[in-house]
């Protein structure tokens, strides 16, 4: 539980320093070619590794199941431009129905 | 020409659409072994989504809190970029900077940068940003209280939920072959060392592992030429 709470802690404060330190740079830095392509970097890398993680680890094993089907369902419907919050109850609803089975 | 009333009817979607999905958090939070308090109080005070769903998902896979909450800090890092480019269209400074920071999230940065005019800039941060805020705890807390009561999240595919959310995320990024590259290098990389490493930092090694190498290979700018 404490250490749960620390791990919160953590959050709090450094999520906060982010969005704040943001703020707070001053423009010409912005402006440099590192930041710019690091700014552009981080999301896709980012996501690319949670999202494989996501959907195919398994404590430290790797395995394919119905989040694989969930994750084909989401993006077969980005293809078709569909919003948001539809893709991700498409998805889970597809996950649900396969475990049924 | 884009009308006020428009920028808020837009911001008031995305605030609608992406604040409902705190309902998943709170459920998949207080079912991978947060309490409710801890729960809400990730989504009122961190406020941040991508962070908050790593962090439960680490806690949920048998993940050192401290390394979930590294993670989720070094997720939360592509907020300081966003701040970077709000900065000067915002133009904040003392108590307001201090009071804006907190709104500063993927969605509140898409509705405001590519506004045309500082005001409408203002107009798609705020009302996006708070939008979401009020209705993320909300659904937070509903998710919270129902997910002790349903059972297991998987049961109704929340699993999957979770990484199609972040599949939405990443999709309009993915708009060139050298970005889906960077993705699928991360991915690859993360996956490599599941087996060998603890709980939440696949994430950070593929991640930090797919920068470095888009620092050092980038064929993008012409004047650099092809590679």
């Amino acid at each position: 539980m404490t250490a749960l709470w620390g791990g919160i802690l953590i959050m709090v404060v450094g999520c906060f320093a982010l969005k704040y330190a943001g703020l707070s740079v001053p423009e010409r830095v912005l402006n440099h070619p590192v930041t710019v392509r690091a700014a552009n970097l981080i999301p896709i890398a980012l996501l690319g590794a949670l999202i494989a993680v996501q959907v195919f680890a398994e404590g430290s094993s790797l395995q394919v199941d119905a989040r694989l089907l969930g994750l084909g369902v989401a993006a077969v419907l980005l293809m078709l431009r569909v919003p948001f919050l539809p893709v991700v109850f498409a998805a889970a609803l597809a996950a649900a129905l396969v475990r049924l089975i | 020409m884009t009308t006020d009333r428009s920028v808020i009817a837009n911001s008031l979607g995305v605030g609608l659409a992406t604040g409902t999905y705190g309902v998943s958090f709170g459920a998949i939070s207080t079912s991978s072994g947060l309490s409710v308090l801890q729960t809400c109080v990730l989504s009122l005070v961190v406020f941040t989504g991508a962070s908050q769903f790593a962090f439960i998902g680490i806690i949920a896979s048998g993940g050192n809190p401290i390394t979930g909450a590294l993670t989720a800090v070094l997720l939360g890092s592509r907020n300081l970029f966003y701040g970077l480019s709000l900065a000067p269209k915002l133009k904040l400074r003392g108590p307001a900077r201090l009071a804006s920071a907190h709104f500063v999230i993927d969605e509140s940065t898409a509705m405001a940068v590519t506004r045309e005019t500082p005001h409408q800039t203002r107009l798609g941060f705020y009302w996006t940003g708070i939008s979401i805020f009020i209705l993320w705890n909300a659904m937070t807390f509903a998710g919270a209280l129902a997910g002790n009561a349903i059972g297991d999240p998987k049961q109704y595919g929340l699993d999957a939920a979770v990484g199609a959310a972040f599949l939405a995320l990443l999709w309009p990024r993915l708009d060139s072959w050298y970005a889906r590259a960077i993705a699928l290098f991360a991915a690859a990389v993360a996956l490599g060392v599941v087996p060998v490493t603890a709980a939440g930092l696949p994430i950070i090694i593929g991640g930090g592992v797919a920068v470095a190498l888009g620092m050092l290979w980038h064929p993008q700018p012409p004047s650099e030429g092809a590679e």
